[in-house]
């Protein structure tokens, strides 16, 4: 005989799971009793956020499924921002949350919220599962659909009862899971491989555009080796930083918004554009028209439905980004790259480098860079959003995939601090740090108590300017300066810090930086850095909303 | 914009008709008209669906409810050589032997049958594709529509070709 909760815990175990981020509640206190001596790690977050948030840095940061529980009612429904933020990235987490005993369903029962309702829209499926026996076969399932096909988020909700029932013969879960309404295509369709290298060996100005898709399915050595072996530059989305080494001599750094002189204006001649693994966001394109406008569109992506989705596409091939790279690869021979095209981009390279006005100040891009620098462009980056996640975006110099973690396709403030935490569960020996704004820090501070709490060495770098910093920026361009309710007073963060027990330091000058960032770096707990920069500093180069993205503002010109 | 007929086949599972119902709404689609039902095959129904959309955004609303884990197939047979067909209950006021006669005669020419007689009402009922349905509408109000249920569209295609799963390699 086994209760429901038993062979929930069994049956993540069998995932392979080794670590679960949580908050417990009176509907998920069976499982918590589980819990109590079982194999699998808890770790007790602040806020049920913060522990969603948590499993999806630790699935970005090893390409496993994170693993998050809540209770029922405020609990599940504290969930809903962070399975969203997965939802838009991709990534595969498994959200389990208490519900009601399936007797009170529907009865508006105490801390009952309809969460498979309220999360239909930021699930890739979502589970109510109504009896003991279903568990495990549902977990098996539900792992399944987060890692294959386009990764993303699955919730099971599971009522009281069903966790404290006793089942006979469980029925184990089933080896393999076959779903009639989801096969995902994982091999390239052949003639469009064959069309697509076609167009690449004739093209004369060519660019790869890679997204988060690389890094998902772990083409960047692909990725790398077609870019080579037929000399294409690459530009990346946020997403896919880290998919070629940032100093490689084709890498071109990211594009868009507030991507680089040279990767815009790259796209914007290109004549043949090699997209994979994105899906033509508006922060990318700008104006969708004047995007790429010279070019055919050879489009690689596991999603049918992002193929011609913004964009009219000459070439769509739908697969995993590393099967079909490999695909490719074997029919294709090195050759001398279209050298003209190189140079040209060579020299919008040295006419238009990304900088930033130096002054006395403290300017964030020199925090920045000096972290990058100390630390060899290894270890975890995390970022909040705003300023803070643009200036790490620019200016930290990644090496590898999955090295930079940071919520592109919904934004979410307050996601890095929880998600360092989970990377950290991912990559315990490495180095990880949250580069954080003052605002967005102070969504999920709390989690400096688990911090504290586990001794996790998280390092936070706060990029403090006592402003909503991007919302300022955009009030200062487009607004006329009128900054209304964007400057936030001066918080001392390092009190903060050190009333949790962790430790800090605040950092006014440019000579502090370094041994500040090395201070952080050696130490053995988590440790916040209270930098305060220059107030008004802005992110550019950058895109008006709207504008094609060869129209930038305060590039070099200006 | 134009109207589209889904032929969608679906598992029988909790919630399905509203992830599909979701999904259409999100992405800022009306639905014209839905009709469900049990179909050949056991656990699973199909879903008729028709909307409004030029050809790329019904492409895209195809795609979508292709991803739902539960739907098996989506067709959009708006193209394809296809049968439809709907059925309406439609209670018209009929307070007089003579106004009872006019509209069984309008009933006898479009086969609709009447299903009811009330002391001052009648029921009818008919089949057919909604421009007939909507003809048969049309004749009525003079004696007082009193209440009008309509289901939605369903349809099949012609010949020996169906809307079914792939079956998994
Ligand atoms: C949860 C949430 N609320 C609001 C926003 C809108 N928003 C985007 S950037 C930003 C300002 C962020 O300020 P801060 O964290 O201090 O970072 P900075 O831009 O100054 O680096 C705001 C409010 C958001 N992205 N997420």
């Amino acid at each position: 005989m086994k209760t429901g909760a038993k062979i929930l815990i069994e049956s993540l175990a069998k995932e392979g799971v080794d670590i679960i981020f949580g908050y417990p509640g009176g509907s998920v206190l069976p499982i918590y009793d589980e819990l109590y001596d079982s194999s699998i790690r808890h770790i007790l977050m602040r806020h049920e956020q913060a522990a969603v948030h948590a499993a999806d840095g630790y699935a970005r940061a090893s390409g496993r499924v994170g693993v998050c529980l809540a209770t029922s009612g405020p609990g599940a429904c504290n969930l809903v921002t962070g399975i969203a933020t997965a939802y838009m990235d991709s990534v595969p987490v498994v959200a389990i949350t208490g519900q009601v005993p399936t007797s009170m369903l529907g009865n508006d029962a105490f801390q009952e919220s309809d969460i498979t309702g309220i999360t239909l829209p930021v699930t890739k499926h979502n589970y109510l599962v109504k009896h003991a026996g279903e568990l495990a076969g549902v977990v098996r399932e539900a792992f399944f659909i987060a890692k294959t096909g386009r990764n993303g988020p699955v919730l099971i909700d599971i009522p009281k009862d069903v966790n404290t029932d006793l089942i006979a013969d469980p029925a184990p879960a089933p080896e393999t899971v076959s779903l009639r309404g989801y096969q995902p295509t994982y091999r390239g369709h052949t003639r469009q491989i064959e069309r697509a290298i076609d167009l690449l060996m004739k093209a004369e100005r060519p660019i790869i555009y890679a997204g988060g898709g690389v890094i998902a399915s772990g083409a960047s050595g692909e990725l790398v080796e077609l870019a080579e072996r037929l000399m294409l530059p690459v530009t990346a989305t946020l997403m896919g930083l880290g998919c070629i080494p940032c100093n490689h001599p084709l890498n071109l750094g990211m594009l868009g918004m507030h991507g680089t002189e040279y990767a815009n204006y790259a796209v914007t001649e290109c004549d043949l554009l090699l997209a994979i693994g994105v899906r033509f966001d508006d922060r990318v394109t700008g104006k969708i028209e004047t995007f790429a406008p010279h070019a055919k569109v050879v489009h690689i992506d596991v999603d049918p439905a992002e193929i011609g989705k913004n964009k009219p596409v000459d070439v769509p091939i739908v697969g995993d980004a590393k099967a079909v790279l490999a695909d490719m690869l074997a029919r294709i021979r090195k050759r001398d790259g279209p050298s003209q095209w190189l140079h040209k981009i060579d020299v919008w390279k040295e006419n238009h480098p990304l900088r930033y006005r130096e002054g006395d100040g403290l300017h964030p891009q020199y925090v920045i860079q000096q972290l990058s620098d100390l630390l060899n462009g290894e270890g975890v980056i995390v970022s909040e959003v705003g300023q803070n996640q643009m200036w790490a975006a620019q200016y930290y110099c990644f090496r590898h995939p999955r090295q930079w973690i940071s919520s592109g396709g919904l934004g979410t403030m307050g996601y890095g601090f929880p998600a360092a935490i989970g990377a950290h569960f991912a990559r315990p020996g490495e180095q990880v740090f949250d580069i954080a704004g003052d605002g967005s820090i102070q969504m999920n501070i709390q989690e400096l108590g688990t911090v504290a709490h586990y001794t996790i060495p998280v390092r936070i770098a706060i990029l403090n300017n006592m402003y909503l910093g991007m919302v300022r920026q955009w009030q200062e361009l487009f607004y006329d300066r009128r900054y209304s309710y964007t400057e936030l007073p001066a918080v001392d963060f390092v009190k903060i810090a050190n009333a949790y027990g962790v430790e800090g330091m605040r950092v006014d000058s440019r000579d502090e930086v370094r041994p500040a960032l090395q201070a952080a770096i050696d130490a053995e707990g988590p440790f916040v850095l209270d930098f305060r920069i220059e107030r008004e500093e802005n992110v550019f180069p950058m895109v008006p909303a709207g504008a094609a993205i060869n129209e930038m503002i305060g590039g070099h010109q200006q | 914009m134009k109207a589209h007929t889904l032929s969608i086949l679906v598992e029988n599972k909790a919630g399905v008709l509203s992830r599909v119902a979701g999904l259409f709404s999100r992405r800022g689609f009306n639905i014209e008209s839905l009709a469900v039902g049990v179909c050949e095959e056991p656990n699973m129904s199909r879903i008729t669906v028709v909307a409004y959309g030029d050809d790329a955004q019904i492409e895209q609303v195809k795609k979508q409810l292709n991803k739902l884990i539960d739907i098996v197939k989506v067709s959009d047979i708006t193209y394809r050589d296809h049968v439809d067909r709907e059925l309406a209950l439609i209670k018209v006021g009929a307070e007089t032997g003579a106004t009872r006669a006019e509209i069984m005669q309008i009933a006898s020419i479009f086969r609709a049958k009447i299903i009811d007689v009330g002391t001052r009402t009648v029921v009818l009922e008919v089949t057919g594709d909604s421009e007939k349905i909507d003809a048969l509408e049309k004749l009525l109000p003079q004696y007082g529509i009193k209440e009008l249920v309509r289901t939605g569209k369903i349809a099949i295609l012609r010949g020996s070709k169906t809307v079914k799963s792939q079956k998994p390699e």
